[in-house]
């Protein structure tokens, strides 16, 4: 257990995340506008989502299904009745007055989501409910020192509210959960986890207790917009919490932002009463009832899972769970591997897919379907390993190569005269001139220094270029020098 | 039921709907006479009826995920009381 140490003793902070996911979808929830993103402002709102007096929402079956699957990768309820309500708040951005939204019967009940934390432990956090609502549009209030911009573009964009239950303890846990949270949604396709662009967004509620006892006031953070910044957030809020009830204050139950400029959280200074919503059921429209045969069918069409393929490559392919959390945390990410391990060394493959390869993507900022180097043309390089035409060290030169020109494995090996030198002879000739260059080292080696070897062994692979085979050379080195 | 005089206020802030002090203690009246009417509908046995939000003989339309268009943003912003570079522009909101 992750315990807090403050001036009297011991904490435990107790965390629970709100995630407002974007349905990817090509219409609103309730309109036949666009959902692009980055478009002009006000150029991608229908009368409906301009809240015109008379417009009437028109549910989009599509974000419906995307609710719906989301729920069942997440091994949650569906509910196959669901009301929506009105929440009523006033705001420039929310044109309608209200936010159509769910509140006693969302589409979607208790769920859970399995962590993977460091070393390759897990961990279950319950998730409470899903439910479907309408974003709002967005304001902007930088642009003039006694005006705020409204732009509707998101108005009525289809979320996704997402709700866990208190189960973290800390900021660790809080990343672990939106990381695997993210790769299930983008897994299932039901939304793009772009968290940069606003496709996930994080409300944090934080609170501290001593460890077993009763539930402390909690805290909401909102609208956090990087995984960072959650973690960070709820840092500086437990610490907070601790030193004012160490100090012997209590915990005022509100509404915080988190201010990612100088790391941490202050209040809103929205009154109390704003958040009276009023929630009534939404007299426009009627409740959402779903077929079970529908579900069924949309179950039986969930694509494999981070848990499942994790579990599968671990006991198909003998990988650690860590090498299996990395390899499976992006869809992309375990194609590529899978088609790089197919009738290869799985651990081998491994190796080379989270090493080499994922620090030259890394370095050139791309992602692992821009690679230049195919999954078909790594595993060519790995079969030229495998039957001893060249050594791994040329290997990591020959993808270096093939990564900046695109070039295949063989051909770059017969460009540049890479094979590996298993030639006994010429390797034999090599030594030979090395040992009588050095005659102190062999003196050494011959006194017991068993670790001058290593030298030995620089020194031949240096003479040839790299292309010597290490395993021969160890062979021929320890005959000679025993002579 | 009798809603008093800080509860209408209540409501009416919320809202945002202007009401004298001097008016409220008639508004406090009209509306809880009709809450009282509504209140009748709790003399119908309802027992054997599960809880409805709707009494339509109708199923819940739905619509195909089709793009059907967004109309001229200078329809779109014509009512607005100000508008600047495409945005809708109100005072200023800041948390």
């Amino acid at each position: 257990m992750t315990l807090i140490q403050g001036r009297t003793g011991e904490w435990e902070c107790v965390i629970g995340l709100e995630i407002h996911a974007q349905v990817i979808s090509k219409a609103k929830l309730f309109s036949g506008a666009p959902t692009d993103f980055g478009a002009e402002p006000n150029t991608q709102v229908s009368f409906v989502d301009a809240a015109m007096p008379g417009m009437l929402p028109v549910i989009n079956g599509f974000c419906v299904e995307q609710a719906v699957r989301t729920g069942l990768g997440l091994g949650a309820e569906i509910n196959l009745v669901s009301v929506f309500d009105r929440k009523n708040y006033f705001y420039p951005d929310l044109p309608q007055g209200y936010q159509i939204s769910q509140f006693p019967r969302p589409i979607v009940g208790k769920g859970s989501i399995t962590l993977d934390l460091e070393g390759g432990e897990t961990r279950t956090v319950g998730i409470t409910r899903l439910h479907l609502e309408q974003d709002a549009g967005k304001s902007l209030h930088d642009r003039d020192p006694g005006a705020t911009y409204i732009d509707l573009n998101r108005s009525g964009v289809a979320l996704m509210e997402i709700v866990s239950e208190p189960d973290m303890r800390s900021a660790a846990e809080a990343g672990a959960y939106i990381r695997k949270l993210r790769s299930i949604l983008r897994y299932l396709g039901t939304c793009d986890g772009n968290m940069e662009e606003g496709s996930l967004r994080a409300d944090v509620n934080v609170s501290v207790r001593r460890p077993g006892e009763e539930l402390g006031t909690r805290c909401e953070i909102k609208n956090v917009n990087s995984v960072r910044f959650v973690q960070q957030a709820i840092e500086y809020e437990a610490s907070r919490q601790i030193d004012i009830i160490e100090d012997g204050g209590e915990i005022a139950q509100e509404t915080r932002l988190f201010d990612p400029s100088r790391g941490e959280t202050r209040a809103m200074r929205t009154k109390e009463e704003s958040h009276d919503y009023r929630y009534f059921p939404d007299p426009d429209l009627l409740p959402l009832e779903l077929d079970a045969d529908w579900v069924a069918g949309i179950k039986a069409s969930l694509p494999e899972l981070p848990e499942a393929k994790k579990a599968r490559f671990m006991a198909d392919f003998d990988l650690n769970a860590y090498d299996a959390g990395v390899l499976v945390a992006e869809r992309e990410t375990a194609e590529y591997f899978e088609a790089v391990a197919e009738g290869r060394d799985a651990k081998a493959c491994a190796n080379w897919v989270t090493g080499d390869l994922f620090a030259a993507l890394n370095k050139a900022g791309l992602g692992i379907t821009d690679a230049p180097v195919t999954a078909s043309s790594l595993g060519a390089l790995i079969d030229l390993i495998d039957d001893g035409t060249i050594s791994r060290r040329i290997a990591k030169e020959v993808f270096e190569t093939m990564w900046r020109t695109g070039n295949d494995a063989a051909a770059i090996v017969a460009e540049k005269g890479l094979e590996q030198i298993s030639d006994t002879a010429a390797i034999e000739a090599e030594i030979d001139t090395i040992i009588a260059a050095n005659p102190g080292q062999v003196a050494e080696f011959k006194g017991g220094n068993e670790k001058v070897i290593g030298w030995f062994v620089g020194q031949v692979m240096k003479a040839t270029g790299g292309k010597a085979n290490p395993k021969t050379v160890n062979e021929i080195l320890r005959k000679k020098l025993a002579d | 039921m009798s809603l008093d005089k800080a509860t209408v206020a209540k409501i009416a802030r919320l809202a945002r709907i202007k009401v004298p002090d001097e008016d409220l203690d008639a508004l406090a009246g009209e509306l809880s006479r009709i809450l009282d009417w509504i209140e009748q509908l709790n003399e119908v046995d309802t027992r054997d009826v599960p809880p409805m939000t709707h009494v339509a003989a109708m199923k819940l339309k739905w619509r195909q995920d089709e793009v059907t268009g967004a109309p001229p943003r200078d329809d779109l912003i014509a009512n607005a009381p100000e508008e600047r570079d495409g945005f809708f522009c109100v005072p200023k909101v800041l948390e």
